[in-house]
């Protein structure tokens, strides 16, 4: 389990300009923030490092531009 | 008080589209901004924005800037203030040609101009039958592209962005001339003074404060509530536009560019009712006209569903290669939030607040005026505002698609432009700060840091988000209203009792939360007092008791103060060098 000021730093990143991310992230935090190690919060950053619109086209499958280290991590947002 | 001091000639809160246009103006000039920003500029709500940006060019269809001007100051139902519509109407090309030259990539036709598509509410030859191609769009991207565009020139002139910094407060000599901010840094915790000659309000929206929103998290009116607690009144807040096609149940918006491209709504009847209500623009009508059609279906027991609480929207006949390829993004936020996919299925969708028209009182140069002694708009020096955190107004009772953006750039600049007149013409010297500078902010704060007991603050937001939506939301009923004064009185007092679990000073978002309520508070106060006052129905304000425009005793802005009191001010309606567009019954 991540350490409090790594969680308080991911849900700060998890507030975006688009709701429908808000949503989707939302849903992440209250139900896979628990499960989340350093390596899967370091995915999970370089997602968030993402502009909103081409984070939202990935969570919503209409684009799969991520390294395929990422798979998983896309997997879990994408089935929130 | 023992805080770091730092000093600019301006300083920029918000880094949206109209923060990062006005950003820009100033460092070009070689100001020393800074532009304050509590998440990543990119990540600003601006990014959302997916219909386009109303200009005049005229590549798609015959257009001119007078007939935008009548689209919007009848849009406004008449509360627009026609100077400022102008302003903005005649700035729209040059602004537009200018994004277009930083590199915006908008849609282009086959001869290489800008692609215009119709957007409701915009028409050629003063609101005739034919619709002006008007709105120059990315894709479904208008307001990323723009937002990324503007970033990416501001880092090229070098503007100095504090990322991840809440502005808590304006800093006010005895004068009232505004000379700074109190912000606060998340990382650190700690609390800074940025000494400033001129500050400038670009914080967007207070969407959240109701409970079906399309707007993002972030939006939760922080300008606004900077603005009241230094004694700025805020202007119009009564005038919430409801987008008429939010997804049901996720507040999602649905673009209007869907039924600008063909779609358009069923009652459960299968009916296109929009054609009793707007013979004439029918789906393409302005929101407000839209929303109020599609509560009356579901109040008169046409609504879809279980609970009859919804309509659709039906885009299936267009076919899968217009919906994918004029309309991309729709189809993946009809199956993600509604479960329902286009292509097959009409979407189910309500009205969900969207837009926020009111906010604080601005003239057209984006420096905030106020009731003084010499009228009622006298400028108070060193402080600005644009966006939607503004109230200009040219929006007045209802905001046109398309003129959100036009709006950020239009007005953007121009605050820009006049921030570096008056800088310029300032002594080099800041003046002293006054001792007491950051003492509310610091109480505020000190109170968070040490109350051991008290309201939770997701249970005091969640409530007020409920009581607006149930007493002040598209349709407005009076005893309803006058109910909600109360409630939100007492929701104001229960937030002033918050308490939060987490007493950490760095990166503590509970407390980023805290503050942000006592925001939305006063948004929302001033929504419902204002809201219950005017005794008509015009633009998005639509009172069961008060069914028409009222212009012999309502053709007037709202002021709302601090202490709750309500003041009213004249509507322009002088344009700059034209004929005023007098009031009339508007219809589409």
């Amino acid at each position: 389990m991540l350490e409090r000021l790594a969680q308080e730093k991911l849900k700060w990143k998890c507030r975006r300009g688009l709701l429908e991310l808000d949503i989707v992230l939302e849903r992440m935090l209250r139900t896979k923030l628990d499960g989340l190690d350093e390596k899967t919060l370091a995915e999970l950053e370089v997602l968030l490092e993402l502009p909103d619109n081409d984070l939202w086209d990935i969570v919503k499958g209409k684009s799969d531009d991520y390294a395929p280290s990422l798979n998983e991590m896309v997997a879990m947002l994408r089935g929130l | 008080m023992n805080l770091s001091v730092r000093k600019f000639d301006a300083v920029v809160v918000g880094a949206g589209g109209s923060g990062m246009r006005a950003a820009l103006e100033l460092a070009r000039a070689k100001l020393k901004v800074a532009v304050l920003s509590k998440v990543f500029p990119t990540r600003s709500h601006t990014v959302a924005a997916q219909g386009g940006i109303a200009a005049s060019l005229g590549n798609s269809s015959e257009d001119n800037w007078h007939w935008h001007m009548y689209d919007t100051v009848k849009g406004s139902d008449y509360l627009g203030d026609q100077d400022a519509i102008e302003y903005m109407c005649r700035r729209a090309v040059e602004v537009v040609v200018e994004l277009e030259h930083m590199g915006m990539p908008f849609d282009r036709l086959d001869n290489g101009k800008i692609y215009q598509r119709p957007f409701g509410g915009h028409t050629q030859d003063y609101g005739s039958p034919k619709m002006a191609m008007r709105a120059c769009a990315a894709a479904d991207r208008t307001g990323h592209a723009m937002l990324h565009t503007l970033y990416q020139q501001n880092v090229k002139a070098n503007t100095q962005f504090f990322v991840e910094w809440m502005a808590l407060d304006l800093i006010r000599d005895p004068s009232g001339r505004v000379i700074g901010v109190v912000a606060l840094e998340m990382e650190t915790g700690e609390v800074h003074v940025l000494q400033s000659k001129a500050v400038l309000l670009a914080t967007g929206g207070s969407g959240r404060i109701f409970y079906s929103s399309t707007n993002a998290f972030i939006n939760t009116g922080d300008g606004l509530g900077m603005a009241i607690r230094a004694g700025i009144p805020l202007q119009d807040m009564e005038f919430f536009q409801f987008h008429p096609t939010g997804v049901y149940g996720a507040g999602v918006l649905i673009t209007e560019g869907v039924r600008g491209e063909g779609g358009y709504l069923l009652n459960k009847n299968g009916e296109r009712f929009m054609e009793r209500y707007a013979p004439n623009a029918k789906d393409l009508a302005s929101r407000d006209v839209v929303s109020r059609a599609m509560t009356l279906e579901i109040q008169e027991g046409r609504g879809c569903g279980p609970n009859g609480d919804h309509v659709l929207l039906k885009l299936d006949h267009l076919g899968a290669d217009v919906i994918d390829k004029r309309l991309p993004g729709i189809r993946e936020i009809a199956i993600k939030f509604a479960n329902a996919d286009p292509i097959k299925d009409p979407i189910p969708v309500v009205p969900t607040v969207h837009y926020q028209m009111g906010g604080v009182p601005a003239n057209y140069m984006g420096q905030v005026v106020v009731p003084g002694a010499n009228g009622p708009e006298e400028i108070v020096p060193g402080l600005y505002a644009v966006g939607e955190c503004s109230c200009v107004s040219v929006h007045g009772a209802n905001r046109l698609g398309t003129n959100s953006l036009l709006d950020l750039v239009v007005f953007g600049k121009a605050a820009g432009e006049q921030i570096v007149r008056d800088v310029r013409a300032l002594p080099e010297s800041h003046p002293d700060l006054p001792k007491d500078a950051a003492d509310r902010p610091l109480a505020r704060l000190a109170h968070l840091d040490s109350a051991s007991s008290g309201e939770r603050v997701v249970d005091v937001s969640t409530d007020l988000r409920r009581a607006m939506q149930l007493h002040c939301g598209v349709f407005r009923f009076p005893q309803m209203l006058k109910d909600g004064v109360t409630k939100m009185q007492e929701i104001a007092a229960r937030a002033e009792r918050v308490f939060i679990q987490d007493k950490s000073k760095v990166f503590n978002t509970a407390r980023i939360e805290a503050l942000e309520l006592d925001n939305m508070v006063q948004s929302a106060l001033a929504t419902v007092v204002s809201a219950e006052a005017r005794t008509e129905s015009r633009g998005a304000q639509a009172r069961d008791d008060f069914k028409d425009r009222d212009d012999a005793n309502w053709l007037k802005h709202t002021l709302y103060f601090p202490d709750g009191r309500l003041e009213y001010k004249p509507v322009h309606m002088k344009p700059l060098t034209v004929d005023a567009f007098e009031p009339k019954v508007r219809t589409y």
